[in-house]
């Protein structure tokens, strides 16, 4: 079955968006039926920074217990997709609910992972103390991490290979180990559902295996991933569904499904060269 | 009380009270908006005094708080339009609300009671003259009181928000998502900020404000990787540079403000040079120590490929270094044993040096 969703929902009955949207929702077949409402629910979502639209007119439905890829050129608005739905960016239109309510009421059931880029490494503290914030939204305002707090932070350290790190100044971590250090503070907030802005950009081999295996070890406890990628060598290797973005939403599903020539140069424009073989070799070509 | 005590007190609080909002200040890179709020807040305190023709210090913390925040606003407001950058943005709003307070102090001195000299530099060695009345009864040194709450109130605020704090400062996208609300924390610091500056301006004025602010945490920052390290370490240094500026002051006979000044400032250079981790003479050490270790594994390891003795001279054509540097580094390995000088003046490895040589890495 194709679950693409076109963007272009102006010119489609709404009985048939309607539609499409249970079936985007529902699970394939071959698994068990999914009960509750979506992680995440996307309705109309537009985005502005100044007068320039960043996102136009977005909806999705994102399949419960899914590594989902977001996809997209340069300035496609994916990172923007993610802070939306975490209220961190305003909203000019639209909505978004997460597992059927507003992300406020929330909070709890979702881990954020930020784009590494995004904080001062050069802060006084340490991996373990980073990774105990993860801890900071179960206690709330004015409770003290204790000691429960930081054996799970340690545990979660461990989880991705970083506890002799545990009380390294973080500045002197590389790329890939403070990447790791934020993949154990989100798993530290003991989540249903994931986003990552952009977790494999600039690792190390060793971390990139390490996200990976954590990915599907989230996958295997049915948690749900929506991860912002760039690779689009690997997002057939790593997810089970991608949504192609470009300031519209171009088409989400499965991987097998929508990861086709035709969207993916509906997505990158001109910007892709050679459309010979597999999405894998047209990737090459894709002009970042 | 004798004078220099009360200026003394005085002083280490206006250090206390700076150095704790000073510290997430440097944290959040806002050092600038820091000199901002403290030269703006003269239009709030100004303002009340026009208005309200009260001298009373709790309205002129309001006032200046109010003017502060109107300050970072103003900033941000400006900023976000995109056409104007952050730094640009504050060079352009607190010389305009700074010299709309300096043309009412200049314009109706009679109606302010203050005058610009006071405003820049402060008059901290009067301190003991001003005592504050309560209930028509005299409650003691009018400095000891705004300032101590100035302090006690900053230390709450921090101890209290300090994981909310320490979050907000160093992911703020991820304090939001959990709901820590970042802005409301964002605007309560500045806020902090500002009345911390009124109140510390009556003592060394708003251009000398921004070094107690700034200087104390610029110095921590270089001594530790701990947060609440740096914070007791900022309200040391902030303290200490008070009473020491005093003394220097004395001794040179000049400006009290001006001196704990420098003092801090001249603590910020001996942290800068002599921080035991991040030192300009530490981060030398290591290079240097590293350097040395380097052209050690390079010599054990030539020595090895060459067991019939190499000489000091092709030693240092080999690996262009000089004379000095070669004649170290064979010194060195030969003080420890590693390498001994044979009469011939030819290098060979000891049985100690054959060993490390194997444990170097890649060969």
């Amino acid at each position: 079955m194709s679950t693409v969703q076109t963007s272009d929902l102006g010119v489609i009955p709404a009985t048939l968006v309607e539609s499409q949207r249970r079936r985007s929702a529902a699970p394939t077949g071959d698994e068990t039926v999914a009960t509750g409402p979506p992680p995440v629910e996307i309705r109309d979502l537009t985005v502005a920074y100044h007068e320039r639209p960043v996102l136009w007119d977005v909806d999705l439905t994102v399949r419960p217990g899914k590594l989902t890829a977001i996809v997209g050129p340069n300035g496609a608005g994916k990172s923007t997709l993610i802070k939306a739905a975490l209220g961190l960016v305003p909203v000019a239109a639209g909505w978004v609910k997460i597992f059927g309510e507003p992300f406020a009421e929330q909070r709890r059931l979702v881990a954020y992972i930020p784009q590494r880029g995004s904080v001062d490494w050069d802060f006084p503290t340490d991996a373990l103390d980073v990774v105990t914030m993860g801890r900071y939204g179960t206690l709330g305002w004015f409770r003290r991490p204790g000691k429960r707090e930081r054996q799970i932070a340690m545990d979660k350290l461990r989880q991705v290979g970083m506890a002799d790190f545990a009380r390294r100044q973080i500045s002197e971590l590389s790329g890939g180990q403070q990447q790791r250090v934020f993949l154990a503070r989100a798993l530290a907030q003991e989540a249903d559902l994931y986003f990552m802005d952009e977790p494999f950009a600039g690792v190390d081999a060793t971390t990139e295996r390490a996200i990976v295996e954590l990915l599907q070890e989230l996958r295997s406890q049915g948690k749900t991933v929506v991860a912002v990628h760039h690779d689009l060598n690997t997002v057939d290797d790593y997810f089970d569904d991608v949504a192609l973005l470009n300031v519209r939403l171009v088409a989400y599903g499965p991987v097998d499904d929508v990861f086709t020539h035709a969207n993916l140069h509906a997505t990158y424009g001109g910007r892709i060269g050679f459309l010979s073989g597999g999405p894998a070799e047209t990737s090459a070509a894709v002009a970042d | 009380m004798s004078i220099a005590l009360v200026i003394m007190i005085t002083g280490a609080l206006v250090g206390a009270s700076c150095a704790i909002v000073g510290t997430f200040l440097v944290l959040r890179r806002m050092s600038m908006m820091g000199d901002a709020i403290s030269h703006s807040v003269l239009l709030g305190i100004v303002a009340v005094f026009f208005f309200t023709g009260s001298r009373s210090p709790i309205l002129a913390v309001l006032g200046a708080g109010a003017v502060g925040l109107l300050t970072v606003s103003l900033v941000e407001l400006i900023y976000r339009t995109g056409r104007v950058k952050e730094d640009a943005a504050i060079g352009l709003v607190f010389p305009a609300l700074f010299s709309i307070g300096v043309i009412l102090v200049s314009r109706f001195p009679s109606a302010v009671h203050i005058d610009v000299d006071h405003v820049l530099y402060g008059e901290i060695t009067f301190v003991a003259f001003d005592r504050l009345t309560l209930f028509g009864v005299d409650a003691g040194y009018r400095s000891f009181w705004l300032l101590g709450a100035m302090t006690i109130v900053n230390a709450l605020f921090v101890l209290l928000f300090f994981k909310e704090l320490k979050l907000a400062t160093f992911d703020r996208g991820f304090a939001a998502a959990l709901g820590f609300a970042p802005t409301v924390i964002h605007y309560a610091l500045m806020a902090l900020v500002s009345a911390t500056t009124v109140v510390a301006f009556d003592s060394v004025g708003a251009i000398l404000v921004v070094a107690m602010l700034i200087v104390p945490a610029a110095a921590a920052y270089l001594l530790t990787d701990r947060l609440l390290v740096m914070l007791g370490l900022a309200v040391a240094i902030g303290s200490g540079s008070a009473i020491g500026g005093y003394w220097l002051a004395r001794w040179i006979d000049g400006s009290i403000a001006a001196a704990m000044a420098v003092v801090a400032g001249v603590v910020f250079v001996a942290c800068f040079l002599f921080a035991p981790r991040h030192g300009l003479v530490a981060r030398y050490v290591q290079l240097f120590t590293v350097r040395r270790a380097f052209a050690r594994s390079l010599l054990l390891s030539h020595l090895r490929l060459h067991p019939g003795g190499v000489s000091m001279e092709t030693i240092g054509e080999r690996f262009l270094w000089s004379r000095r540097m070669t004649s170290n580094v064979v010194t060195a390995a030969v003080q420890d044993g590693l390498v001994t000088d044979s009469p011939a003046r030819r290098l060979t490895l000891t049985k100690l040096g054959s060993v490390q040589a194997q444990q170097v890495p890649g060969h």
